[in-house]
């Protein structure tokens, strides 16, 4: 999905009555560039999972996002979970929310450079907020 | 001159004798080894047998911080704020081995070992420690905590622990 039919789409999907999808599972994030057979192309992948309770069926939704431009309308004015997922997805990969209330990190502590999630980050970088005692 | 300091060491002994079996201990627990830390407290393989049956789950009325489960950086400001709040004297247990060197987390969130933040007296292995291994490193803690008071007038605190070996 292109990332300017993003709301307009999401909104249909809680509104509609035939779609109902008033849960919003999981909003997570994909980094493509070490996956063989699409590194070239946007960098990140936006996934959207929702479900309808009254229906019982799911949907997922892939909006693709390049590295430079990393930026996504939110779902926070939808689903108020979309606060906290997306507060992940900034923190571990990068990508910003546009228009989100409290754009801060979750996981990480705040003094934290860069995004551990992506695929160019070493797992064995050692960033200490305490460093050694002498 | 030999008689006073006569007195003051048997002094120092006494006030050993009484903190060797009465651990106030402070749980500062963070994740899974805090299922073995309860098995180790619970009726099965007691703690109370020492004298460490009242965790006391605030920093300034306890003596021993066990410091139980992976602390990842986030966490470091907190427990080093737990570890100064307490008051002298005072000793730390690390227990499990995400605390004493990182365990398997070789990652950029865990703290490779919470003796870079804070000094640590007893080292608990294992993952999690079994209760028969660990409570007998409750045993060897209280035997530290009498030895450290006899020397904590005249010498400086040391930052080398000791090391628990599992039976």
């Amino acid at each position: 999905m292109e990332r300017t039919a993003l709301p307009g789409a999401l909104s249909l999907c809680r509104d509609d009555p035939d779609l109902g999808f008033d849960v919003l599972m999981d909003l997570t994030a994909v980094d493509y560039q070490k996956y063989p057979g699409r590194e070239d192309g946007p960098r990140f992948e936006v996934v959207y999972h929702l479900y309808s309770l009254a229906h019982n069926h799911r949907v997922r939704i892939k909006v693709r996002v390049d590295e430079d431009d990393a930026v996504v309308p939110t779902a926070v004015p939808l689903w108020p979970i979309a606060n906290w997922l997306e507060r992940e997805v900034w923190d571990m990969f990068g990508v910003r929310f546009d228009g989100h209330p409290d754009p801060r990190r979750l996981l990480m502590y705040e003094e934290f450079v860069g995004h551990p999630l992506r695929k160019d980050y070493p797992i064995n970088r050692r960033q200490p907020l305490i460093g050694p005692r002498i | 001159m030999g008689v006073g300091s006569f007195f003051t060491s048997r002094l120092d002994e006494a006030i050993g004798w009484a903190r060797k079996y009465s651990i106030f201990q402070y749980p500062f627990v963070t994740a899974c080894c805090g299922m073995e830390y309860m098995a180790t407290a619970c009726s099965h393989y007691d703690v109370d047998r020492f004298g460490a049956g009242l965790p006391r789950f605030s920093p300034r009325q306890a003596d021993v911080l066990f410091v139980v489960g992976t602390i990842s950086h986030k966490m470091a400001p907190v427990l080093k704020r737990i570890y100064e709040q307490m008051t002298e004297p005072k000793w730390v247990v690390a227990f499990g081995v995400c605390t004493c060197t990182g365990g398997f987390y070789d990652n950029y969130a865990t703290v490779q070992g919470i003796d870079t933040i804070i000094p640590v007296d007893i080292y608990i292995p294992g993952c999690p420690p079994r209760p028969g291994s660990s409570s007998a490193c409750a045993r060897a803690s209280a035997r530290a905590s009498s030895r450290r008071t006899r020397s904590a007038v005249t010498t400086p605190r040391s930052w080398s622990g000791r090391r628990c070996r599992a039976p």
